[in-house]
């Protein structure tokens, strides 16, 4: 299995045996079951998709529930797809758990990022906005100048201007997973992970 | 709902001595030099302490040469061998971070009985 969904529960800090603080983030991963499998005959490419979270059966809708119902599972609160490697074929209905993942493995998490809403530039970009002395006024998160005079006449295509930041798909990989609480379902990632408390995060192995 | 902190329990000391601010404590810490180690102490007045669980962190000031120097010890780190405490000091705040401006007998703190 390539894969788990889970949702983020919130950073902590574990120590190490050399006495080293490490920052962690808590992930709750799985139990992940498969829903659907999809293969290159039928839908064109192999990938898997799991389900995690229970949802209630009344406010399944109707076509959702006759996809749950033909791989004979419960209804999920979220489904994703993860790519199969070539050849490989999981039984619909069966379940993981974090147990897919070891001490020391390295994984990629995605997940949605916090969103800013409008953002100048010196959040957006890391501008250095202008000075604040030296009889400056309104100078001090400015773009300054965003291009050249008579020629070319016009804003090259992709200047780094104000606009919308954040609520968007973030990918981290090479991330080491700390610790595994089988009991809890949990994961202690190294470092932070994008998205805020209780978002949804892919793992990818 | 799971809270990230309560999953990190195995982690927390149980050995700590019972000590707030204003107490003079000697602390023991484990110093890895190459592939020796040794105990390094810290012995001074704990002027706060801070956070919860294993997220706690405690200040202690000493005077070293004539120079305040302040170290924040994580309260649950496995590199603090042992915390001695060697006096129960008698202040009026959790945090007794006005003795930075004190010097000599002003900076005395009562002792605790």
């Amino acid at each position: 299995m390539p894969g788990l969904i889970g949702k983020k529960v919130g950073m902590t800090r574990i120590f190490d045996s050399n006495g080293h603080d490490i920052p962690v983030t808590v992930i709750q991963a799985g139990p992940c079951v498969v829903v659907q499998v999809k293969t290159k005959n039928k839908d064109g490419y192999e990938s898997v998709q799991l389900g995690f979270g229970d949802k209630k059966e009344s406010r399944t809708n109707k076509p959702m529930a006759g996809h749950f119902k033909k791989g004979n599972v419960s209804p999920k609160q979220y489904l994703v797809e993860f790519p199969l490697k070539r050849g490989r074929k999981p039984k619909i209905g069966t379940s993981y758990t974090v147990s897919l993942f070891k001490e020391g493995d390295r994984v990629s998490v995605g997940g949605v990022s916090k969103g800013k809403g409008f953002a100048g530039v010196v959040k957006r970009h890391g501008f250095k906005g202008g000075p604040k002395t030296h009889g400056q006024s309104n100078r001090l998160r400015a773009p300054g100048s965003i291009g050249q005079s008579s020629d070319p006449s016009r804003v090259w295509r992709g200047m780094k201007m104000p606009g919308h930041m954040g609520n968007i798909k973030v990918s981290l990989k090479n991330l080491e997973v700390v610790k595994i609480d089988e009991s809890n379902n949990c994961l202690f990632i190294k470092g932070a992970i994008p998205g805020a408390r209780n978002g949804i995060v892919t793992l990818l192995k | 709902m799971i809270e990230a902190q309560d999953l990190t329990q195995e982690y927390l000391r149980k050995d700590i001595p019972d000590f707030r601010a204003g107490d003079t404590v000697k602390v023991n810490v484990k110093v890895v030099e190459g592939d020796r180690q040794r105990i390094q102490r810290f012995e001074g007045v704990v002027l706060s302490r801070k956070g919860t669980g294993i997220n706690s962190t405690f200040t202690v000031r000493k005077i070293s040469s004539g120079i305040g120097v302040e170290r924040i010890f994580p309260l649950h780190s496995p590199s603090i061998e042992s915390i001695d405490v060697i006096r129960k000091g008698k202040v009026r705040r959790a945090k007794i971070y006005y003795l930075r401006k004190l010097r000599g007998k002003a900076a005395r703190i009562k002792e605790r009985r």
